[in-house]
């Protein structure tokens, strides 16, 4: 692999591939329609210990002739509701809760489209150059016709100060185009849920990001 | 844990040539679930270089065989296989405990999915999908059954090669990846419109696992190799300094 004094080689990345329609078997076996694994990575973030509000986001995934993806499975990856990841990366100087990892995986119902995920609202992070970051939850999404798997971020409609100097929000040149990334708050039957629907393609198309 | 730190750099920036474009009209499903905007570049912070952290004690004993883990009254019907390999980021580095987990067809073609309705029968000892976390050294392996081609619904006539999905999580939220390993020499490869949305010959290669003779378990199995790359982390440490660090 060693070529040369002035020679710089790497390795390259392995080629991307779409998940296809049956990634629940891999990834959600029971959704798929069978059971196999003794445990299985869920939807659910929260175990009764976890510290912070808790809520409910859910929403859909709308293609660009706006039918809701039904195949569609997301991951979510976020801080503790302190605001720090559960990662040896993260060395900020704030409380970590080993049982809350932070992360969820869910997938879309195949009649209604909806995903949901249970979860606590995170707190602010870190962001670069010492910036704080205003609260949000990390999205990865795949399906069938994704080549390569989309990211973007969900913010808070509650957290309007904190949004308006978020970096990653202003890097974001047409401000039509930040609201797409806004969940919206409301309460049902005494649960706070976040909507957040995202758009693939055509009008309010979600703003994704090359991370 | 020099070592352990040192891997939780910055991720080198992707390298979009190896990759297939969002919109790839000749695999159809593509048209109207790409976006149509450019992505927004974001220089990795906390939310990025940092990601999920596996268990092996989340994982059971028979999830990294294919072959047994699904067996009811007997055992799954086909060619009996391993694959092996090593996961490694672009520096050659090994990513350990990544979780990789795969699925696929049976061995006539068919998944074991609701909504499949291929006419090929299920097979009722074989589930098709399997997990494992990689070792120190970036190992992995997994024994399974090699799966079928299969026809779809893009061109009236398309048919899928043999191939096995992969999901892979790094020690980064950047380095997640999906995709899928293809098996040496088979013709299907070079007509499939999913392997055709790379426009890049050697991204392809790097797709198509390698009949490992070396590795075949005598009278039992054949072997293929397949190796997976991930994004590099660089060595420096994020901004030069260790997050929250005096």
């Amino acid at each position: 692999m060693f070529k040369g004094l002035n020679q710089v080689t790497r390795l390259k990345e392995t080629a991307s591939q779409t998940a296809g329609p049956y990634v629940h078997i891999g990834l959600a076996p029971k959704q798929a329609g069978f059971d196999i694994f003794e445990k299985n990575f869920t939807n659910v973030l929260t175990t009764p210990n976890t510290k912070g509000e808790r809520i409910r986001v859910e929403g859909r995934v709308i293609d660009g002739s706006g039918t809701p993806l039904r195949d569609v499975l997301i991951e979510i990856w976020q801080t503790n509701s302190a605001g720090r990841y559960n990662h040896p990366a993260d060395r900020q100087d704030k409380p970590l809760e080993e049982d809350f990892r932070g992360w969820g995986r869910g997938s879309s119902d195949f009649e209604t489209g909806l995903y949901t995920f249970e979860t606590v609202k995170p707190g602010q992070v870190e962001g670069r150059s010492g910036r704080v970051m205003a609260p949000h939850i990390n999205f990865w999404i795949v399906a069938r016709g994704i080549n390569i798997g989309l990211n973007t971020r969900m913010y808070f409609s509650d957290e309007e100060d904190a949004n308006a100097k978020d970096p990653v929000l202003n890097l974001i040149e047409w401000e039509v185009r930040r609201k797409t990334l806004i969940a919206q708050r409301s309460e049902k039957n005494g649960e706070v849920v976040y909507r957040f629907d995202i758009r693939i393609q055509g009008e309010d198309e979600t703003v994704f990001f090359d991370i | 844990m020099s070592n352990a730190i040192q891997q939780f750099g910055e991720f080198l920036q992707r390298d979009k040539t190896v990759h297939p474009p969002a919109y790839t009209p000749n695999y159809k499903t593509s048209v109207l679930r790409s976006p149509k905007n450019a992505l927004i570049s974001l220089q990795n912070s906390l939310s990025e270089i940092t990601g999920p952290i596996f268990r092996p004690d989340e994982l059971g004993p028979l999830d990294n065989d294919l072959i047994l883990n699904y067996a009811k009254e007997g055992l799954p019907i086909g060619e009996r296989i391993v694959v092996h390999g090593y996961v490694v980021d672009e520096f050659g580095q090994p990513v350990r405990n990544a979780l990789v987990e795969v699925w696929q067809a049976n061995a006539g073609g068919r998944y074991r999915h609701k909504k499949d309705q291929y006419i090929v029968p299920i097979d009722p000892n074989f589930g098709g999908c399997g997990r494992m976390l990689t070792d120190d050294n970036g190992y992995y392996y997994y024994r399974t059954i090699k799966p079928g081609p299969y026809p779809w619904r893009n061109q009236v006539n398309d048919w899928r090669p043999a191939h096995i999905h992969y999901a892979i999580s790094g020690s980064g939220w950047a380095q997640r990846l999906i995709t899928q390993m293809y098996f040496e020499a088979d013709p299907m490869i070079a007509d499939c419109p999913i392997v055709k949305s790379i426009n890049n010959e050697e991204a392809v290669r790097g797709l198509i696992a390698t009949l490992d003779r070396g590795a075949f378990i005598q009278l039992d199995s054949l072997a293929y190799r397949f190796d997976i790359v991930l994004r590099g982390a660089r060595a420096t440490l994020f901004e030069n300094k260790i997050q929250g660090g005096k």
